[in-house]
C-alpha cells in the first residue's frame, strides 16, 4: 500500500511539474501575472508530492518490506537502523529518487523564500526547474521505478554491499546530489536571464548564493567520498582519478570558476556572458556526471550496449538540456553586453586567469575521462587513461592557480600596479621560498615535491593572512584602528581567506602524504614487534567478533614511540555471510602530525599479512576541505546576499 | 566511487595488493617495480593498478616486472615488454603518439587559445555605457527637456 501510495505521488509530481514547466514561463512571455504566479504553488506541491513518496520508501526501507523490490534487493532485516535508511539511496533507482527530492526541494525554496525576485525571472526559473524536473521523473518513472512490487516476497532481503555499510558513504550521496542538483539552480537562473536578455548585479546576487551553496556540498560530499577509501579500501589511497570521482569533480571545478566570476558580475558588471556560460557549463557536467555514473558507459561500452535504456535516456536529457541551453546562449549571448573597462593588470583579470585555469584543468579531467570512449568508438583502440596521466597533465593548472592566487587575490579592480599592489605578499613570499628551500635541503635526495607543494601551500595560506592585514590596513593605521577594522570586515571577506587557507591545508596534506609517506609489509606472527619510520609496532593478537550482521577477525596492534604506548590500532578482515564478501577495516590512529595505518591481510602458514603506513600530516587533506567549505558558509551568509534575498530589486 | 569499489571487490576480491613473498631484497629494484606497477593497469580491475590489485593477474604481472629488472631491463624496457605481451590497454598512462595527441595537448592547447582571447579582451576597448541613447531614450530626453 505505502509503495502503491509513493508511485502514485510521484506520478501526481510529474503531471505538476509539466504545468509548472509550461504556465509560467507563457505568463512571463504574455505578461499574464496569474500564470506566473502558478510557479510557486506549484513548486511547492511538487516538493510535498516528492517529499511523500521519498517517505513512503524509507518506511518500506525501514520496516523491511521485502514485497517490494528494492528492499528486497537492497536491504535486510539485521541490518542496522542507519543502513537500512542510507540502503534508500544506496541503488540506482533510490538515489533517482533522491536526486529529483533535492531539485523539487530547490524549486520550493526559491517559491517560499524568492519573494523578493522579480516575478518574471523567478517564474521562469522555476519553469525551467520544472523541466529538469519532468525530464528527471519521467527517467524515475519509467526505466527505474523504485517502488515496483515482486509477486513473491522473498523470507529476507539481499543486504546492501557491505563496503556501503559505512556512516561516510551513508552521507557521501546526498552531499554530493545537494551539489549537482545545486548547479541545476544556476543553470535555471542562467537560462532565465537569457531570455530576459539582461543580467546585471541584482542576478549576480540572487546566483551567487547557489553557485557556493552547490561548491560547499560537492567539497563536502567528495571529502567524505574520498576520506571513506582511504580508511576503507586497504591501502589508504584517498584519489583514484576513476570515472565516477571525475564525474564529482568537474561540476566542482566549474563551481569555483562560477562563483569567482559572479564576484565580477556583481562588483563590476562585466564577465556577464561568461558567468552565463559557466553556469550552463556547471550544471552540463552535472548531467554528464549523471550519465558516466548511471550508464556505466566509461567502465565497459559493452556494459552499456546491452543494457542502453536508463543510459539512452539519459544521454537524451543530457543533449536537449546541453544542446537547447548552449544554442539559446548562442543566440542571446550578445544581448549580454559587458559595458567596464579594466587593464590587464587588475582584480578582473587575476578572475579571468583564474577562471581560465579552472575551466581548463576541466577540460581536461574531461577529455582523459572520455579518452578510452573516444579511442575505442573513433580510432578502435583499446587504451587506458588512469592516474598517473591525471597527475602529469592536471597538476601544472593547479601550480600555476596556487602561484597566481595570492597576487589576484590583493590586485585592485579596474587597474594595478602589479609592485604597489603586490609589495605587501613580499613577506609571505620570502617566508614560503624559505620553507620549501629549508625542505629541500633537509631531505637530501627526497622527492622535489615536497619542498614545492610545501612552498606553495605555505604561499597560499600566508597569503591570505597577508589579504587581510591589508585589508584591515593594519600597518598604516596601526594596530589599534586595525583591530576595530578587523572586527569590521565583511563575512565575504572572512570566507574568502577561509577558503585560501583551506586550499593551502588541504595543498600541504596532499604534498606531505605523497612525498613522506612511508609502507611496510610483512607477514608478522602475533607477538612479533617491528618498526616502521620510528615507531614500533607489536602485532598482539588476532580476536574473533561478531557484529550485527557480520563476522570479523580483528587484529590488536600496539605503536609506541620511544617506548611509550601511543596507539593500540585495531584492522579487521570482516565477512558479511548475506553477500559472502569480505571487506577490510583499516586501523587507524590520527593525529595532527600523522596517521599510523595499519591493515590487515590473510592469514599465512606462519602469521598474518600486515600493511603498515606512517602517513605524515595525512588529516589536513580533509581539515583544509572542510575549512573550504566553512569558508564557503561565512561567504554565503554576508549581509550582501541575505540583503539580496530580503530586498526588492529596483 | 561506490561503482569502483564494487568492481573491486567482486572481480578482484580482498583488498591484497603487493604481497610479502613477491618483495625483492634489493632495496633499488624494489622500488623501481614499484613505480613501474602504478604505471600499469590490472587487467580484470576498474581503474586499479597492479600495485594495489589482488587479481590474479595483477601478481602475475607484478611477478614478471620484478623477474625483467632482475634481468637488467630499463623501465622503459619493462614497459615496454609488458605491452608487447598485452597490448597498449595495461598503460594508466598512454604512450604519447599520433593518435593520442589531442589527449595530451588539449590543456597546454585550451589554456594558450583561452589566454589569448582572455588577453585580446582586456585589450579591447569597450564602447562606454550609454554612449548613445535609444529612440526612445531621446524621445524621453526631448519630452524632460521641453518640460
Amino acid at each position: 500500500m505505502l509503495a502503491e501510495l509513493g508511485h502514485l505521488s510521484v506520478i501526481i509530481a510529474f503531471m505538476v511539474a509539466i504545468v509548472q514547466s509550461i504556465i509560467p514561463m507563457l505568463g512571463a512571455a504574455k505578461g499574464y501575472i496569474g500564470w506566473m504566479d502558478a510557479a510557486r504553488p506549484s513548486a511547492i506541491i511538487q516538493f510535498l508530492l516528492i517529499l511523500f513518496a521519498f517517505i513512503m520508501l524509507t518506511i518500506s526501507f525501514v520496516t523491511s518490506d521485502f514485497s517490494v523490490k528494492l528492499v528486497a534487493s537492497n536491504s535486510h532485516s539485521l541490518k542496522p537502523l542507519l543502513y537500512k535508511i542510507s540502503g534508500v539511496w544506496g541503488n540506482h533507482e533510490g538515489s533517482m529518487l533522491l536526486w529529483i527530492l533535492i531539485l523539487a526541494f530547490y524549486g520550493a525554496l526559491v517559491a517560499v523564500f524568492g519573494n523578493r525576485l522579480p516575478i518574471i525571472l523567478k517564474a521562469r526559473v522555476l519553469s525551467v526547474q520544472a523541466m529538469i524536473g519532468v525530464a528527471f521523473i519521467a527517467f524515475l518513472l519509467f526505466t527505474s521505478n523504485p517502488f515496483e512490487r515482486l509477486n513473491f516476497p522473498p523470507f529476507d532481503g539481499k543486504d546492501l554491499n557491505p563496503l556501503l555499510q559505512d556512516p561516510g558513504l551513508a552521507f557521501h550521496p546526498p552531499f554530493l546530489y545537494l551539489g549537482y542538483v545545486g548547479l541545476s539552480m544556476t543553470f535555471s537562473f542562467a537560462i532565465a536571464a537569457l531570455i530576459q536578455g539582461s543580467v546585471d548585479a541584482a542576478w549576480a546576487r540572487w546566483v551567487r548564493p547557489w553557485a557556493l551553496l552547490a561548491w560547499i556540498t560537492l567539497t563536502i560530499g567528495i571529502a567524505l567520498g574520498s576520506w571513506w577509501a582511504y580508511y576503507e579500501l586497504g591501502w589508504g589511497g584517498w584519489w583514484f582519478w576513476d570515472p565516477v570521482e571525475n564525474a564529482s569533480f568537474m561540476p566542482w571545478l566549474i563551481a569555483v570558476a562560477l562563483l569567482h566570476s559572479a564576484i565580477v558580475v556583481e562588483k563590476r558588471e562585466t564577465l556577464k556572458s561568461w558567468t552565463v556560460l559557466l553556469a550552463i557549463l556547471g550544471f552540463s557536467f552535472s548531467l554528464i556526471g549523471t550519465f558516466i555514473v548511471r550508464s556505466g558507459v566509461i567502465t565497459s561500452v559493452h556494459a552499456f550496449a546491452n543494457d542502453p535504456e536508463r543510459g539512452v535516456f539519459i544521454l537524451l536529457i543530457l543533449i536537449i538540456a546541453i544542446g537547447g541551453a548552449l544554442s539559446l546562449y548562442a543566440f542571446r549571448a550578445n544581448s549580454l553586453r559587458s559595458s567596464a573597462v579594466f587593464s590587464p593588470i587588475s582584480r578582473e583579470s587575476g578572475l579571468i586567469l583564474n577562471n581560465l585555469l579552472l575551466v581548463v584543468s576541466t577540460i581536461v579531467v574531461f577529455i582523459g575521462t572520455i579518452w578510452p570512449l573516444i579511442a575505442e568508438l573513433i580510432l578502435g583502440r583499446k587504451l587506458s587513461v588512469g592516474a598517473p596521466f591525471f597527475e602529469i597533465a592536471f597538476t601544472p593548472f593547479m601550480v600555476i592557480l596556487a602561484i597566481f592566487l595570492p597576487l589576484g587575490a590583493v590586485l585592485p579592480w579596474k587597474r594595478a600596479n602589479v609592485f604597489k599592489a603586490g609589495s605587501p605578499l613580499i613577506g609571505a613570499l620570502s617566508l614560503s621560498v624559505a620553507i620549501g628551500l629549508l625542505i629541500w635541503s633537509l631531505q637530501t635526495g627526497g622527492r622535489i615535491l615536497a619542498p614545492i607543494g610545501l612552498a606553495l601551500s605555505a604561499w597560499v595560506i600566508l597569503g591570505a593572512f597577508t589579504d587581510i592585514l591589508i585589508r584591515c590596513r593594519m600597518i598604516e593605521n596601526g594596530i589599534l584602528a586595525g583591530m576595530r577594522r578587523l572586527i569590521n570586515l565583511t563575512r565575504a571577506d572572512w570566507g574568502k581567506a577561509f577558503a585560501h587557507i583551506g586550499l593551502g591545508l588541504t595543498i600541504f596534506g596532499i604534498s606531505a602524504i605523497t612525498a613522506w609517506e612511508t609502507e611496510d609489509i610483512r607477514v608478522a606472527k602475533i607477538g612479533e614487534t617491528f618498526e616502521v619510520s620510528g615507531y614500533t609496532f607489536t602485532f598482539d593478537n588476532v580476536n574473533k567478533i561478531n557484529g550485527k550482521n557480520y563476522s570479523s577477525d580483528m587484529g590488536i596492534i600496539s605503536a609506541y614511540f620511544d617506548s611509550e604506548l601511543v596507539a593500540t590500532l585495531r584492522p579487521e578482515k570482516r565477512f558479511y555471510p548475506v553477500q559472502r564478501m569480505p571487506t577490510t577495516e583499516a586501523g587507524i590512529n590520527s593525529n595532527l602530525k600523522r596517521d599510523l595505518y595499519v591493515a590487515l591481510g590473510d592469514f599465512q602458514d606462519s602469521g598474518w599479512t600486515i600493511r603498515t603506513y606512517v602517513k605524515p600530516f595525512a588529516v589536513w587533506i580533509w581539515i583544509g576541505c572542510l575549512i573550504m567549505s566553512f569558508g564557503g558558509l561565512l561567504s554565503m551568509s554576508d549581509r550582501r546576499l541575505r540583503f539580496a534575498l530580503t530586498t526588492k530589486s529596483k | 566511487m561506490i561503482r569502483l569499489a564494487l568492481f573491486i571487490i567482486f572481480v578482484c576480491t580482498a583488498s591484497w595488493a603487493v604481497e610479502p613473498d613477491e618483495i625483492l631484497t634489493n632495496v633499488e629494484y624494489e622500488n623501481r617495480a614499484r613505480s613501474i606497477s602504478k604505471n600499469l593497469r590490472c587487467l580484470v580491475c576498474r581503474n586499479e593498478n597492479i600495485d594495489s590489485s589482488n587479481a590474479g593477474i595483477a601478481k602475475d604481472l607484478r611477478v614478471l616486472v620484478r623477474e625483467r629488472i632482475k634481468e637488467g631491463d630499463t623501465n622503459e624496457e619493462v614497459l615496454d615488454f609488458i605491452t608487447d605481451r598485452y597490448g597498449e590497454y595495461v598503460l594508466l598512462n598512454p604512450k604519447i603518439s599520433f593518435q593520442n595527441l589531442l589527449l595530451w595537448i588539449s590543456g597546454p592547447l585550451f589554456l594558450l587559445i583561452g589566454g589569448v582571447i582572455s588577453w585580446r579582451y582586456t585589450r579591447v576597448k569597450h564602447p562606454e555605457i550609454s554612449q548613445k541613447l535609444s529612440d526612445d531614450e531621446k524621445i524621453r530626453l526631448k519630452e524632460i527637456m521641453d518640460d
